[in-house]
């Protein structure tokens, strides 16, 4: 599990990319979390085109991000799910707490 | 091929160890000539049980997990993910969506995904003594064997 990140204007994206699951979120929330607190960013993206795995440990990590953006006066959201993470997300039913676009807004 | 066509293994609680139990299902499961999408929900199941057992199972200590996975006949795939730790006080509570002892760091909806992703999913558990989940999941045969 690696993270790119690309900040533009209030918006950070974050590019999950690899597998994304108990063992990588552990670190990986440490990292989106100094991530946040550097950027201090209004829009949160995270782009999940290039995840290839993810389990509910990735669910648990995006709503923490989430409402961690929402601590901030924040908004994050998801795009490009596919294959696995997206059928992941759907039955988690995730999308009636953070939105979640198939395609990039 | 029944009875004879299997793997066990077992290993630490280390959450490292997560990647390496996934990949090894799926590359056995191989054999049934799955689908990459079938293969992604096996890998999935396995990645819910066991990652339950290194965070619930045994809080804060290392325990064993025990993995065994079973070509049941050419078309049923069984994986059973056990553990000896604290065990779930309330099965039925324990699958519901949502429902977790975890707090922040958790969804509480690993066996609701196990259940979507699996077709029949069997908990076992006594306080105390540990947890047995056991999931069966069909194949669809592509091809015929040669
Ligand atoms: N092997 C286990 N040993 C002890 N308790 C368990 C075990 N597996 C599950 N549980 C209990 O059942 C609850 C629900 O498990 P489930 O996997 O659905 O959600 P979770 O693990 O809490 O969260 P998530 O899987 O979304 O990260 C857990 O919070 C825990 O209390
Ligand atoms: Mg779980």
């Amino acid at each position: 599990m690696k993270i790119y990140t690309a900040e533009n204007d209030g918006f950070l994206k974050l590019s999950f990319t690899g597998e994304l699951d108990h063992h990588g979120a552990k670190t990986a929330m440490k990292t989106i979390d100094g991530l946040i607190d550097d950027a201090l960013p209004r829009n949160l993206i995270m782009d999940l085109s290039e995840l290839n795995f993810m389990d509910s440990s990735g669910i648990a990590l995006i709503l923490r991000v989430s409402r961690r953006m929402s601590d901030i006066g924040g908004k994050a959201w998801v795009e490009n799910p596919l294959g696995q993470p997206l059928r992941v997300l759907n039955a988690s039913g995730i999308d009636r707490v953070v939105k979640v676009f198939e395609k990039a807004r | 091929m029944t009875n004879t066509d299997y793997i066990k293994f077992e290993f630490p609680s280390r959450s490292v160890n997560e990647s390496f139990a996934r990949a090894a299902v799926a590359s056995f499961a191989a054999r049934l000539d799955p689908t990459l999408e079938e293969l992604a929900d096996i890998k999935t199941a396995v990645s819910e049980a066991v990652t339950n057992c290194i965070v619930h199972a045994y809080p804060g200590v290392l325990g064993t997990i025990w993995l065994r996975a079973r070509i049941i006949d050419e078309s049923t795939f069984e994986i059973t993910v056990r553990d000896t730790g604290v065990g779930i006080p309330d099965v039925k509570k324990a699958r519901e969506p949502m429902y977790t002892t975890g707090g922040d760091d958790r969804s509480g909806m690993g066996f609701t995904i196990m259940e979507s992703f699996m077709d029949k999913v069997k908990v076992r558990s006594v306080e105390g003594k540990g947890t047995s989940v056991t999931m069966t999941r069909r194949i669809v045969r592509r091809t015929s064997a040669v």
